[in-house]
């Protein structure tokens, strides 16, 4: 388990000696745990859709190592790198998103894919870890010195981001991104009376949501009360939940990924629980936990305001995704179309969270001196 | 420096302040994982609702989307349904070795030939079917094989759960689910993408009766078949309808051609002196004859070259209820006469005799009918020769004649409404004298094998000679009896032929309808009349008596005309 020595000072040497092993074991599981399902779940939906049988599993296992390696590059670049390329890449992200809504494909009615060198791109899930790391950086200068608008600045970029995503529409990303950058405006100190004020600001969004957006409105009504319509999909996930057992009826052997539109992306996790188990998907819960929470108590006995602020934000989407998806798999909330990090199908979703768990990572290293970066 | 002194102060305030949030953020994500992890628990350990688990256990199977309503009896008993089956076929171009598959397959399937498969597996196609309407057994041991390139179909297949008993009646479909015969064929359009089932007139039960006295009797008398039909005369509705030799539609391509021939519908037959009855009720109703005439049959009539005979001559006078009750075909034929040959073929067509009938059926025949209808012709149809018609022909007219008169079309599918409107034929009056004379010959005439105590069975025999190549063969007989109950107010007919059946010790050689259809007439009575909740009656009350009283000797005025001569 250790196969670089103390003494060596290269760059992989100093990386695997200062980042944090534990939460690489726990990504690796998950990966290991999301490359079973996807092999399991999506030749079903492939099929029914009309392509290959093996087309999500080959570009899964094709993305995976590129995920892989931007986890270990990013986490070896220090803060301010780090600061810069997220800097870089957000400004990226938001011409990209443009571009999406000029020349985006439209599936089911919303652009959110671009169509770039031959894969197709779903920039919102580059904007989530670069924005979070872009709004850190401007709440940590606002915090250092009061004359910087760094809170303007950073509700302003917050406001263009919003409208990009919701002009898609894509209410989910849209949600993320709001709840990351509210909680790190509280971290950042904002005033309890705005605190409240913007969580009424959110529920009256939401509110105004279920009355504006037809799609919304049904999904509610569903959710509070399963007679009012078609129930179907969460039923079926329950079922799926509830056939697999303690120990689940094996990979492969599971029958909800052949009625579930999404069972390789939106409800993995029911696959996950039909064919692998309570204690198998209990243990993902708690590999999720883990990542999240141990990240969170390294951000804690952290100096860096902008260290903390970018890691909460990061792990904050990391694990508000993670909720939220296995919450509407499990019926606790109304269904929302999210991935579930690593084990989702998903080719944006898996690179966009390799970024953001590198960068996570990159920022948790143990550096000397806490303020290694002015 | 008191600037910066402030701002590192800030700093360090801010950084306490975020520390002392992320405490509750942290909290906040540690309990949401919390409460996912105990929803998972939950819903897996706990697991309120047993039923989940339950409908989770069990393979989701396809909906119910029936191609084919359902065929119902009159009460609902399921005669035809469909069940849903796979049928394997296979993309040749996807077979690598068509020859060791097709090995593999037949071992399997062993009712296919190898070659069959084998050249049907190399064929230049993207499609070719290999079996249809597998087993899941079969279908398993198919999957199995794992050979590239099969595939199964869902389909839907026609079952018939009783069989051969209704075979006829109800007919079958072929592969494709297309109505081929019977009412599978007729009404098709009904039944393809009906929802409600197709509720037919039968009583499966009178059904089986039927059928399990009429078998008995075709092999007590070593007959080649025989048929039976039931008939509600106040409807029209056919309650039972018997074809033997018969097939089972589950599987009619196994059936040899013959045991498909319903005898009911699609034979036309001479029935011989059944005919009698419509003779006696068109003398009496157009005035030709009274109750009380009488007609000389003290020696056969000659004709040209026809020689009209008496089966059991009396060789005296009779009076209209005699060569009634006793079945003469000298009286019969001068009561033609008496009638004449163009209202008898009015009458006849009245009663349906002379066109096909409107049963729902594909399997019927136009009745054979003289083309010139001559003297000669008005005399032999009397008695029921020169004239062929189905058994469903006779029976609709016979429920004409005993039920006040009234012509209803013979169905197979279950009225709604219980009477419908109909033909006036014969007149009510002339309707109670046939109903008096049929009791008579079950009483004490020919047809004394009929009886079914209580039930007071009124009826006809016939006994006729099979014509084959033009001339009569005295042995080879269609011998039929026609039931009605009870003749106070029929409500049922029962007819019944068996096809060449052989004299016995028992019948004293005999093979007349009296011998041998008449018993099975007063068999089926017995069991079908609690069926359809018929209560026996006392045949000795005055009322009935009365009600059934013929009165055999002629009245002053009429008959003998050359008495004193």
């Amino acid at each position: 388990m250790t196969p670089f020595t103390r003494a060596d000072t290269s760059i992989l040497g100093r990386w695997w000696w200062t980042v944090d092993r534990w939460s690489l074991v726990a990504i690796a599981a998950l990966m290991a745990f999301g490359a079973l399902l996807a092999a399991a779940s999506s030749p079903a939906v492939a099929e029914r859709i009309g392509l290959d049988a093996l087309y999500f599993i080959k570009r899964h296992f094709m993305l995976l190592p590129v995920s892989v390696v931007l986890i270990v590059a990013i986490s070896a670049l220090t803060p301010i790198q780090v600061r810069r390329f997220a800097v870089i890449a957000f400004l990226g992200c938001i011409v990209l998103l443009v571009a999406t809504l000029a020349l985006g494909v439209e599936i089911k009615g919303a652009r959110r894919w671009l169509s770039l060198a031959g894969f197709s791109l779903q920039v919102t899930e580059f904007v989530k870890p670069t924005f979070a790391v872009v709004a850190a950086w401007l709440f940590s200068e606002a915090a250092h010195d009061p004359r910087f608008p760094g809170r303007l600045i950073s509700t302003g970029l917050f406001a263009v981001v919003l409208a990009l995503v919701i002009a898609q529409p894509d209410l989910g990303q849209a949600v993320v991104i709001t709840s990351v950058w509210m909680a790190q405006f509280f971290l950042a100190g904002l005033s309890m009376w705005l605190v409240g004020g913007l969580v009424v600001l959110g529920v009256a969004g939401l509110i105004g949501a279920y009355f504006t957006l037809p799609h919304v409105t049904s999904r509610i009504d569903r959710f509070l009360n399963p007679d009012s319509g078609d129930t179907y999909q969460i039923e079926r996930s329950i079922e799926a939940f509830s056939s697999g057992g303690l120990f689940g009826r094996g990979p492969g052997e599971g029958t909800v990924k052949n009625v579930l539109p999404d069972a390789h992306a939106d409800f993995v996790f029911a696959v996950a629980g039909e064919e692998l188990g309570l204690l198998v998907t209990l243990i993902i819960v708690g590999l999720f936990a883990f990542i999240v929470l141990r990240g969170l108590a390294r951000a804690m006995s952290e100096q860096n305001l902008f260290v903390l602020l970018a890691v909460s934000g990061l792990l904050v989407q990391f694990g508000f995704q993670a909720l939220v998806n296995m919450s509407s798999s499990l019926q606790l909330i109304p269904t929302k179309g999210m991935t579930l990090p690593f084990i989702s199908y998903g080719g944006s979703s898996l690179l966009g969270i390799g970024i953001g768990l590198g960068m996570t990572l990159a920022l948790t290293r143990r550096r000397l001196g806490s303020e290694a970066m002015t | 420096m008191i600037r910066r002194i402030k701002m590192e102060s800030t700093k360090k305030q801010a950084i306490e302040t975020a520390r002392n949030r992320l405490l509750i953020g942290g909290a906040l994500m540690a309990a949401a994982f919390l409460v996912v992890g105990a929803r998972l628990f939950d819903i897996v350990v706990l697991n309120e609702n047993e039923d989940l688990r339950r409908a989770a256990a069990r393979d989701i199977v396809r909906p119910d989307i029936m191609a084919r309503a359902d065929i119902v009896d009159r009460n609902g008993i399921l005669l035809a349904t469909s069940l849903p089956t796979a049928s394997l076929f296979a993309n040749p171009h996807k077979v690598s070795d068509p020859a060791s598959a097709a090995t593999r397959i037949v071992e399997v399937l062993p009712d296919l030939s190898e070659e069959v498969v084998a050249a049907r597996l190399s064929a230049d196609k993207g499609f070719v079917w290999l079996r249809r309407n597998l087993t899941p057994t079969q279908q398993f041991e198919i999957n199995r094989l794992g050979i590239p390139g099969l595939d199964f179909e869902e389909e839907e297949r026609r079952v018939y759960p009783h069989g051969r008993l209704a075979g006829h009646i109800i007919g079958f479909t072929n592969v494709d689910n297309a109505g081929l015969a019977g009412i599978e064929q007729s009404m098709d359009a009904a039944i393809s993408g009906a929802k409600e089932p197709l509720k037919l007139s039968i009583d499966i039960r009178v059904q089986q009766i039927v059928r399990q006295e009429l078998a008995a009797q075709i092999e007590k008398f070593k007959a080649i078949g025989g048929g039976g039909i039931v008939l509600d005369v106040r409807t029209g509705e056919v309650i039972s309808m018997v074809s033997l030799p018969d097939f089972d539609p589950n599987a009619p391509a196994q059936a040899p051609d013959e045991t498909r021939f319903n005898r009911i519908t699609l034979g036309v037959y001479e029935l011989g002196s059944v005919f009698k009855i419509f003779n006696h009720a068109i003398a009496l109703e157009t005035g030709a004859a009274s109750m009380s005439k009488s007609y000389d049959a003290t020696k056969p009539i000659k004709i040209s070259r026809f020689r009209i005979s008496d089966y059991h001559p009396e060789n005296r006078w009779l009076t209209v209820p005699e060569i009634f009750k006793l079945s003469s075909n000298i009286g019969s034929a001068k009561m033609a006469l008496d009638i004449g040959s163009e209202r008898q073929r009015k009458y006849l067509g009245h009663l349906g005799l002379l066109r096909r009938t409107s049963i729902e059926l594909p399997e019927q025949s136009m009745p054979m009918i003289p083309a010139r209808w001559r003297e000669i012709n008005t005399m032999t149809i009397s008695y029921g020769h020169g004239i062929a018609v189905s058994p469903l022909h006779l029976a609709s007219a016979v429920a004409a004649t005993v039920n006040g008169g009234i012509l209803r079309p013979a169905t197979l599918i279950r009225a709604k409404t219980p009477e419908t409107g109909g033909v006036q034929v014969f007149s009510a009056e002339t309707s109670d004298k046939m109903r008096r004379l049929l009791r008579l010959v079950v009483e004490n005439g020919t047809g004394r094998n009929a009886d079914a105590p209580g039930y007071l069975v009124g009826g006809k025999t016939g006994t006729a000679e099979k014509q084959v190549n033009g001339s009569y063969k005295r042995n080879a007989l269609i011998s039929s009896f026609v039931g009605v109950f009870p003749a106070t107010d029929p409500r049922f007919v029962v007819y019944i032929m068996i096809d060449e059946p052989k004299g016995i010790r028992e019948s004293f050689g005999y093979a007349t309808g009296g011998w041998t259809a008449a018993p099975v007439v007063g068999g089926v009575i017995k069991r079908m009349a609690p069926l359809m909740g018929i209560k026996p009656l006392d045949e000795t009350a005055p009322e009935i008596v009365r009600a059934l009283n013929v009165n055999l000797t002629a009245g002053p005025a009429e008959g003998r005309p050359n008495a004193t001569n």
